[in-house]
């Protein structure tokens, strides 16, 4: 119950990020995409917050034996740089360029009742399973 | 630039309170594709942490709208780009196993090289995407 407490904050907390970097907005991402246009780097701290916050934790992570309220940390099991990774990421940044949406902004905004946004929602579920059910989880993780 | 910062901190500290305490990873792609394994019954006590974490997320924008917030979303109206954008980054994100909080955050804070070519990868294509739009005189 505490692990979906806290589960339940990090989400939380993480929708706030979002809205208030205004990541959420898809004109603001593609506005940050737009380097050889009219560029709005401002975006570039949201990722620098994040990631340097992260990193902190994370090392310090190291020092623990198993998180507060689950048996352990799931490091996740790749680290293969194979033609599926970057198949996959090339794929993503092209949708990511062309409406300026990424899976967490969209998420985020799916109470705004958008219809664009849900329609988008939508059609990242219908992704994910058409790759999940064409091509399927990677194999031999690690 | 303080806004950024600020949300970057947030987001920051989600995804260390998501490692900490639960040990997981904060990325949508993992959290969406986790929402699909629960339809088995079995995989609950293993991925119960999805379910919280996604409802987190979407109860985050009504609080923040109510409590004053201003997040406003402008978007293209064409059905057909923001319908096959969906279709590609759902599909691409799969395939690549991460998006921009997985690779992008969590990745890179871990040092991971994995992460760190899918995130050199996917802003280069969306900068490519975003340069090729203009040039063609696209709208989105």
């Amino acid at each position: 119950m505490k692990a979906l407490i806290t589960a339940f904050a990090s989400g939380l907390l993480f929708g706030f990020g979002l809205l208030v970097s205004g990541m959420n907005n898809p004109a603001k991402v593609r506005g940050f995409l737009d380097i050889f246009g009219d560029w709005q780097p401002a975006l570039i701290a949201v990722m620098g917050g994040a990631v340097t916050l992260f990193a902190m934790t994370y090392a310090l992570s190291q020092k623990q034996s198993k998180p507060w309220f689950s048996e352990r940390f799931h490091v996740p099991a790749l680290n293969r740089i194979d033609i599926r990774l970057l198949a996959g990421a090339s794929l993503f940044g092209l949708g990511w360029g062309l409406v300026g949406l990424c899976p967490g902004p969209a998420l985020v905004n799916i109470a705004s009742l958008d219809m664009r946004v849900l329609g988008f929602v939508a059609m990242v579920l219908i992704g994910n399973r058409l790759a999940h059910h064409l091509i399927g989880p990677v194999k031999n993780p690690g | 630039m303080l806004y950024e910062l600020l949300g970057g901190l947030l987001i920051g500290a989600a995804a260390s309170l998501l490692w900490l305490g639960v040990g997981r990873i904060s990325g949508m792609t993992g959290v969406l594709s986790s929402l699909f394994m629960l339809t088995r019954n079995e995989q609950w006590r293993r991925r119960g942490w999805a379910l919280a974490f996604f409802m987190g997320l979407v109860v985050a924008y009504p609080i923040y709208m109510l409590s004053g917030g201003e997040a406003p979303i402008e978007m293209s109206d064409n059905a057909l780009l923001w319908a096959s954008a969906g279709l590609i980054v759902g599909f691409g994100t799969y395939l690549g196993n991460g998006c921009t909080s997985g690779h992008g955050v969590c990745g890179m804070g871990r040092m991971s090289l994995r992460s760190v070519v899918a995130t050199v990868t996917f802003i280069a294509t969306g900068v490519l995407t975003v340069a090729i739009m203009n040039m063609l005189e696209v709208g989105a």
